[in-house]
Order: C-alpha cells, then structure tokens, then sequence
C-alpha cells in the first residue's frame, strides 16, 4: 500500500498531478451548485407573486 | 421530431435536467474503470518509471482543452450567424471548463516535465500555445464580465473566441512545426505508438473528462438561462422558481 503511494520515488509529481485534478473537479461542481442556488433565489424573488396562486 | 425546437431556452431547460444525471453518471463510471486501469492494471514504464501515469490526467485534460474551445468557438459562430440566444448561452456556459481543462493539462504537465525532462516549465511552442490558450478562455470570461449588455458582451465573446481559434491548430500542430521539449503525439487518426492496456486507460479518461464537461457544461448553462430569461413566463411557472 505505502509502495503504492511512493509511485517508484514520483509520488510528489504522480499525486500532485492527480490531486489537483480531483480539486479542479470538486471545486468546479460546488461553484456550479452554488450558483445555481444563488440564480434560483434570485429569480423567485423576481418572479410575480400572483402566477399560479 | 424537430430539432429546431430544442434551440429555444424554455424547452432546451428541461431536456438539459433530464440529460445531465446520464452524463454526470457515465463520467462517475468512465473515472473510476479510467483510475483501475491507469493506476492498477497498466505496467510501470520502462524509461519513465510511476511518473508516466501523469498521462491519464494530462492528455484528456490537454484534448478537451482545445476541443471545448472549438467548440466554443462553434457556438459563437452560429449566435453571430443565427442570432440564437442559447448559441451564446452555451459559448458563455463552456468558457470556464475549458479554462479549468487547460489549467489541469498545464499544471499536469508541469509536474510531469520536472521529473522526466528536470524543468517545470520551458517556453517551448506547446507549452507556450497552450499558456495562450489559457489566456483566450480568461479573456473571454473577463470580457463578458466587462460589458454589462448580454447581447453585446455575446457578440465580442463570439468574436474574440473565433479569433482565437487559430491558436488551436497552433497547439496541435506545434510539436511538428517547431522543435520542441515536448514529445510529439504518440496518439493520432492514422494510430498509435503506446502500449495498448495505456492505450486504453488514457481513452477511458478522455471519455469520462468529455462526459464530464457535457454534464457540468449543461448544468452551467441552464443557470446562465434562469439568470437570463428572468421575468419570461415558462420561468417563473417553473416548480424550482414559483413561489412556494
């Protein structure tokens, strides 16, 4: 296992690479998310009140 | 079934939410068998020794850096063509995943470099086309942000994109036109110089990375359209935007 993680002495370079990949990701998901919540308020809030109701 | 309809934002909303989970799942899925072969299955290579499974993160990222921008460019073209809004819409959602993509393949390849060529960074034509690559998406985003007319800011973010365009030919074919620290292809139309199980492994990857970008593409521009067409009717009788 700890083998695997050393990567041959390129552990450094191999899960650096990976690592800030997998941030990239995860970060790029939640800002989308957030954002989606943020617009979706926004637009209620903007929305007239007296459709549908 | 007529296609033309999907080009309006009120019915182009929906079929997005009901394709993004498929997408989103596919690239789950591509990830992990891509991961298993990268970092499992494939061998050590011989002269690169660990370093080389940089591979599988840095050419799909490097690929969908230059084919988002294209396409990108593809949607800029038609907004300026046709004048449909979602064209530009979808222009405005892909710029920052590519820039993200471009940032990743720079950054791989820049721990990829150190220990296989002992330099991080060199102003070689790849790197430095792909550093201008980063630049364009940058500047795209900046532009939009600077003009507070949407219609205006997606006539010079299509411009802009279409200018830039040339540089992705640039990148592709840098390696061949200049001599450069980095290696030429080793994956094109007429073959491959890689072992396959590597092969393979990168292939899975560039898929999940394609799927990927589809999936968060698509959630992105169906919240450019709820930004967008706030105060049109079919918005507000949305259940996630009605009043509760």
């Amino acid at each position: 296992m700890s083998q695997f993680f050393a990567m041959g002495g390129y552990g450094f370079y191999v899960w650096g690479a990976y690592g800030v990949a997998a941030l990239v990701v995860i970060a790029e998901i939640l800002s989308v998310r957030s954002k989606r919540r943020a617009t979706l308020a926004e637009a209620r809030l903007a929305a007239p009140t007296e459709l549908g109701r | 079934m007529n296609w033309y309809r999907f080009s309006s934002p009120s019915s182009f909303y929906p079929l997005a939410g009901r394709l993004i989970p498929w997408f989103a799942w596919a690239a789950a899925a591509l990830t992990v068998v891509g991961l298993y072969i990268g970092l499992s299955i494939a061998p050590t290579d011989f002269q690169q020794g660990e370093a080389y499974r940089i591979i599988f993160i840095h050419v799909p990222t490097a690929w969908m850096s230059m084919f988002l921008y294209l396409v990108m460019a593809f949607w800029g073209a038609l907004f300026l063509g046709f004048n449909t809004r979602l064209s530009a819409m979808m222009a405005q959602a892909i710029a920052p995943t590519g820039a993200l993509m471009t940032f990743v393949a720079l950054w791989t390849g820049s721990l990829w470099g150190r220990p296989t060529w002992g330099t991080y960074w060199a102003w070689d034509a790849r790197m430095t086309s792909e550093l201008i690559l980063l630049f364009l998406y940058l500047g795209v985003i900046a532009l939009r942000s600077a003009i507070d007319d949407p219609r205006r800011a997606d006539r010079a973010c299509a411009v802009l994109s279409l200018v830039g365009a040339v540089n992705v030919p640039i990148i592709y074919y840098s390696v061949k036109w200049w001599n450069t620290l980095h290696q030429g292809a080793s994956v094109s139309p007429t073959g491959s110089k890689m072992a396959s199980i590597m092969l393979a492994g990168m292939l899975v990857m560039s898929f999940a990375a394609w799927f990927y970008a589809i999936a968060v593409v698509l959630a992105r521009v169906r919240t450019i359209i709820v930004d967008r067409e706030r105060g049109a009717a079919w918005l507000a009788a949305l259940p996630e935007v009605a009043k509760a």
